[in-house]
């Protein structure tokens, strides 16, 4: 009793002390634990500890033919699976300098951009939930529904399509296609104005958002930030315009760029990017060529020795895609550049000196998908 | 002074964009337009799959009880994590050479991922994906099913 009494009484004011943010933290969406120090609210520094969902995807790919690499990419980002099996496509036809149809370029960006708008829809619906207004996770995912349904239809899966294919796609489009995403683009268009009423407008929301987490477009190179979250900052980083692959380099659509860099501009780029996939999708729907939906491949894929690199704009960032060959049926190496993983690391550096309650909405605006970190 | 009218100003801005958010949930609420939720175990009786959809990967049999599988195993040999076994045997045929024939057709559905390899790939067309998604069983060992139906021959012609 008498040691406890005469401790040191240490300025608690000074102190920090840490708490885990996750792993089963509702806002991380996922297992992504954070080790937070804190200084009565304020953040001072911050660990991601990451691999809590670590399935080593990169080594199973070695053992994994070209063909059968793809369903493990839909598990890498599931909420771009269309996305990331297109770059394995792109970087197969590249190194067998296949030319695919037309027809299959036109199906493949048409599906990247709907898998690229119901990720922003689930970004959208779980961002309001973070911030506390359930009801904008109920509008997003009614109105996502469509766009699953649309790939059940197609594709036989709602989520993890396995859609591509090295040559094109696994399957014709549907009859119905071209029907429903019209639909969709009909009703989506009106619901969007409600996205923008319940949460872009909100004063709670404004004040939460605004000067919160300041990435300055420096650091978002620096630290490689691609996707909505550097174009936040006023980085040009757009893998469709810079690297024009399928048929971005024939669409015309503007780059979203935003510069006041905060949380607040992050979120607005994701608004209008979806304004401007639907604006792709519209261009190419009714113009898709008739043809093959596959270009003729040999039934076993080996990819000449040598080294080959392929990138493609993913929902969140540049997903880089590298493989070394040894003229294999398997590849010798297979490793990702995902995009979260980089997006990330910045967290520490935006959200010192932050409220944690801000932690959550700069968390949010990242649009972290925590498989993606882990692979 | 400035500040004065910023305060009040801002107050009333902040009631006004909450407004119209709550607009919205108030429009939904009495006038919902469409119902998009599902009964689900109420509607069991008239709930249509889409037709390609990928529920399990099914052997397919006409109405005699016969399927197109030759046991080649080349779905097998395209499946990523093993979820597909097959197990041929040999027979004398009708003209009196050894002829291989599909013993067993296993399928481990809890190992599958629903890539559609082994149906895109197979050449005589002998699999496909049922409409069946309620697969949740008590035991494990369940969601090993042989494929072929017992007593099921190979169409005549396929081979």
């Amino acid at each position: 009793m008498k040691e406890i009494i005469n401790l040191p009484v240490s300025n608690i004011e000074e102190e920090e002390y840490h708490i885990n943010m996750g792993p089963q933290h509702p806002s991380t969406h996922g297992v992504l634990r954070l080790l937070v120090s804190l200084q009565g609210e304020i953040v001072k520094s911050l660990k991601p500890h990451c691999g809590y969902i670590h399935r080593g995807i990169e080594k199973m790919c070695e053992k994994d033919t070209y063909p059968q690499v793809i369903h493990l990419t839909d598990r890498i980002d599931y909420l771009s699976a269309h996305i990331n099996n297109h770059a394995v496509c792109l970087l197969v036809e590249k190194a067998l300098e296949v030319e695919v149809p037309e027809r299959v370029k036109y199906i493949r960006t048409i599906m990247d951009e709907l898998a690229r708008i119901q990720s922003h829809q689930l970004w959208w619906s779980s961002f309001g939930m973070d911030l506390g207004g359930l009801t904008c996770f109920f509008y997003g995912l009614r109105d996502r529904e469509m766009i699953l349904d649309i790939w059940e239809e197609t594709t036989g899966s709602r989520f993890l399509q396995s859609y591509n294919c090295p040559g094109g796609v696994m399957q014709d489009i549907h009859p119905n296609f071209q029907k429903k995403v019209h639909a969709f683009l009909k009703t989506f268009k009106k619901k969007i104005k409600d996205y923008d009423r319940i949460l872009s407008g909100n004063v709670i929301f404004e004040n939460r958002s605004q000067g919160v987490g300041v990435l300055s477009k420096e650091d978002a190179i620096s630290y490689g930030v691609t996707g909505p979250s550097g174009r936040g900052s006023g980085w040009s980083c757009d893998v469709r315009k810079t690297e024009p692959y399928s048929m971005y380099g024939q669409v015309q659509f503007n780059e979203v760029l935003r510069y006041e860099c905060d949380t607040y501009s992050r979120y607005m780029v994701r608004m209008q990017e979806m304004h401007e996939s639907m604006n792709i999708i519209e261009q190419l729907i009714d113009n898709i060529p008739e043809g093959d939906h596959s270009a003729k491949m040999k039934a076993v894929i080996k990819l000449p020795a040598g080294e080959y690199f392929q990138r493609v704009e993913s929902a969140r960032g540049e997903l880089g895609l590298y493989v070394v060959s040894d003229g294999n049926k398997t590849p010798y190496r297979m490793k990702f550049r995902t995009p979260s993983f980089s997006n990330l690391s910045v967290l520490d550096h935006i959200s010192r000196g932050m409220k944690i309650a801000d932690l959550v909405a700069i968390g949010a605006s990242l649009d972290l998908v925590i498989p993606d970190i882990d692979r | 002074m400035n500040s004065f009218f910023k305060y009040f100003s801002d107050i009333f801005h902040g009631v006004k964009s909450l407004l119209i958010g709550m607009s919205v949930t108030g429009r939904y609420f009495f006038s919902p337009g469409q119902i998009v939720t599902q009964q689900y175990p109420e509607n069991r009786k008239n709930l249509q799959m889409f037709e390609r959809f990928k529920g399990e990967v099914i052997m397919l049999h006409d109405g005699n009880n016969q399927h197109r599988c030759n046991g080649c195993g080349i779905c097998e040999n395209n499946c990523p994590n093993g979820s597909i076994e097959v197990i041929p045997v040999k027979v004398t045929g009708e003209d009196g050479k050894p002829k291989r024939i599909i013993d067993k057709h296993i399928y481990h559905l809890g190992m599958c991922t629903f890539c559609g390899l082994c149906v895109k790939n197979c050449p005589s067309n002998a699999l496909g994906f049922g409409q069946e998604f309620e697969h949740a069983v008590f035991d494990r060992s369940k969601l090993t099913k042989v494929l072929n139906q017992p007593g099921s021959s190979i169409i005549k012609g396929v081979e």
